[in-house]
């Protein structure tokens, strides 16, 4: 990673002159494209393109984007699953792709080189760059829990975020807090939405999201300007329309009643459906069933018999217990099928007679009942006269 | 009191003609209307394509804004045993177990030329719509169930969960300007929604196309007087839970025997003439009796 954070810079090169001068083969380059497609299959203008070849055309052409990353309150993880795929190539792909000029993990500078670096970067993209953001930001004791440069991680968002084009948050910490905010919250921190009110901001959310739908929002901005169109959870659509259980390679289990019951059960090994398992992929939006992790098919929680926890659903990760089944919506048929009579029940002869002795004998009983009271009236009205 | 005795004999004379001569007039103009409108569109399900993947059964569901049938199921699925108020479309599955003969069957409402339903509304929430669908109005709707004793096909369903229930039934998504949303997302197009006239020529063509594939009969052509969703299959209809009816429609049969029973109002007239006569007989008596006893 040639990243040159010092020099005053030549113009940015475009993509595809950057893929030469490293030595990227086209090959390569066009495996990346048809990878970006299938991750984003629709809602992404770029990927609408019919053909690998024409994606590569229109990413190639593109000025590199300027990307800032900041860490708050995060694991890393999100950084790691953007460098962990599965042929070292593609890591170095994507970080030729995009023209990464602050990334604390990244870089080889440290202490005040690195803080240069970023006020450079800043300086000389302001109101072009794309910020992302790993991380909860700490509210609490006015940003003390974290701090950066000797600031408070509060006031390095508001610094760095006033300059950007557009900020992507980056997992589900710097979404909506992610760990940091889970109950009782000692830090007060929140995802970068609760504090930048002026700016773009897209959400990615995941524990770690797949890197495939920020570098298919970030290429997005660097061929078209534009950005993807957003939920209501500001999750770009064409990586957030659908449920895991809309696609999820294990639908057919559910369809057919085979649950997994405990860990390690036969169902378990046989890799029937987790939903007793408290899998949450009926009210998680994802694309992780169809675009598996790190490029190894399989490689996703629910692939490898982990069920899913919900990391892209605000109100499920860290809210709902981990083990608790969720509450189906618009179920579908099971793989079973009506008969076309249904069964009834019958009624046997015995039953029949019984209930006809009753009603015979409720009726006869009824029957001199009125007669008695009939005769009743009878003496009274003649018996009265007779004692007067 | 300005009638005389002579006017209103006059009255009560002209009214019984008047009521025979129109009940005899109906009857003639009903028996010979029975052809489907002519922008009649219905639906031809064909079973020997139908591949069970109930994916219009779903979206039944999603066009007609009804929630799924979980309570077989603990949540799971939307599983109703037949239709009910959550389907207004279901498949079935028939199987032989001796012979695995089998065949799955879409049921939903046939939309028949003459329907029973609508004969048996009495204030026309079910009327023949547009293209012939037979349509539901549900703010005319008392909630008698007359419809579902009457339907041969037993289709119309009640809401037994609601408060104020009202029934249900296939519409053909006669709200959707697409069509039905079952033939829209068919995968086989087992099921195919058009014209009757057209659907009943395709189903002719099938049939005379593929010889040995169907039963060489379309089911709705003319049972209970024709419906407009035709069906093909290659097990007996009977098997499917499609009886098999005559060409005479429910309403038509009732119209025969009630107008054979009224005919020249000789029925009305025997009855009340047997009661007159109890009744007088009855009176006879009892004054008889009442003067044994008043001589007690």
């Amino acid at each position: 990673m040639a990243v040159n954070f010092f020099e005053g810079r030549k113009p940015p090169e475009t993509i595809g002159e950057h893929l030469e001068r490293c030595g990227v083969s086209r090959r390569q380059f066009l495996e990346f494209c048809a990878a970006l497609m299938v991750a984003a299959p629709a809602g992404l203008a770029l990927t609408s393109k019919a053909r690998a070849s024409e994606v590569a055309r229109a990413v190639a052409k593109a000025r590199r984007p300027s990307v800032i990353w900041l860490n708050f309150q995060d694991c890393t993880g999100c950084t790691e699953t953007l460098l962990r795929t599965a042929t070292p190539d593609i890591a170095e792909l994507i970080l030729n792709l995009i023209s990464l000029d602050y990334h604390e993990t990244l870089m080889a500078a440290a202490g005040k080189q690195a803080e240069e670096a970023l006020q450079a970067a800043v300086k000389e993209n302001a109101g072009k760059f794309v910020l992302v953001v790993e991380g909860a930001i700490p509210r609490k004791g006015n940003g003390m829990y974290m701090k950066l440069a000797g600031k408070p991680g509060l006031q390095v968002l508001d610094e760095v975020g006033s300059q950007a084009a557009a900020i992507i948050a980056i997992g589900s910490c710097a979404s909506w807090g992610g760990i940091p905010s889970a109950a009782p919250n000692p830090t007060d921190a929140v995802g970068v939405d609760a504090l930048i009110k002026n700016k773009p901001i897209i959400n990615i959310p995941g524990c770690p999201p797949n890197p495939y739908n920020l570098l298919g929002t970030v290429l997005q901005y660097a061929t078209a300007g534009t950005l993807p169109e957003l939920d209501a959870l500001k999750r770009p659509k064409f990586a957030y329309d659908w449920h895991i259980h809309d696609h999820c390679p294990r639908r057919a289990h559910f369809d057919a009643g085979q649950f997994a019951r405990s860990f390690g059960d036969a169902g378990h090994r046989q890799g029937w459906c987790l939903y007793h398992l408290g899998c949450k992929g009926p009210v998680t939006h994802a694309g992780c069933s169809t675009r598996h992790f790190n490029d190894i098919p399989d490689v996703w929680p629910i692939g490898i018999g982990s069920p899913c926890v919900g990391c892209t659903e605000q109100e499920v990760l860290w809210r709902v217990p981990m083990f608790q089944t969720v509450k189906i919506h618009e179920a579908t048929p099971p793989d079973t099928y009506a008969p076309v009579f249904t069964p009834q029940g019958h009624v046997s002869a015995v039953a029949t007679g019984v209930a006809g002795l009753i009603g015979g004998a409720l009726i006869g009983a009824g029957f001199m009942a009125s007669k008695k009271l009939g005769s009743g009236d009878d003496t009274e009205s003649e018996s009265k006269p007779k004692k007067e | 009191m300005g009638i005389s005795r002579r006017t209103a004999l006059k009255a009560m004379v002209a009214a019984t003609a008047t009521t025979v001569a129109g009940s005899l007039s109906a009857r003639d103009t009903q028996a010979a209307a029975l052809a489907a409108p002519a922008d009649a569109v219905g639906m031809l399900y064909d079973a020997t394509r139908c591949i069970g993947c109930k994916a219009c059964m779903t979206a039944c569901n999603k066009a007609n804004d009804v929630p799924p049938d979980t309570a077989a199921s603990g949540g799971l699925w939307h599983m109703p045993v037949d239709l009910n108020e959550y389907a207004k479309n279901i498949i079935k599955l028939y199987r032989d177990p001796q012979n695995g003969e089998q065949s799955f069957v879409k049921r939903q409402c046939m939309h028949c030329i003459d329907p029973a339903c609508v004969g048996a509304c009495m204030l026309g929430a079910l009327h023949k719509g547009e293209k012939g669908i037979v349509s539901y109005d549900p703010d005319l709707c008392i909630g008698c169930r007359y419809c579902e004793m009457g339907c041969p096909f037993n289709i119309l369903k009640f809401e037994w969960s609601k408060a104020i229930p009202k029934m249900s039934k296939c519409e053909l998504c006669r709200h959707r300007k697409e069509g039905p949303a079952c033939c829209e997302v068919c995968p086989v197009e087992a099921v195919i929604y058009g014209k009757r006239a057209d659907l009943l020529a395709e189903a002719h063509r099938r049939i005379e196309q593929n010889p040995g594939r169907y039963l060489p009969r379309v089911y709705g052509e003319e049972e209970v007087g024709g419906t407009q969703v035709l069906y093909l299959a290659h097990v007996d209809f009977d098997k499917l839970g499609l009886p098999a009816y005559t060409d005479q429609s429910v309403p038509q049969r009732v119209r025969t025997l009630q107008h054979t029973l009224y005919q020249g109002f000789i029925a009305p007239i025997a009855l009340y003439g047997v009661l007159a006569g109890v009744m007088l007989y009855n009176r006879k008596k009892s004054n008889g009796a009442g003067t044994e006893e008043g001589e007690q």
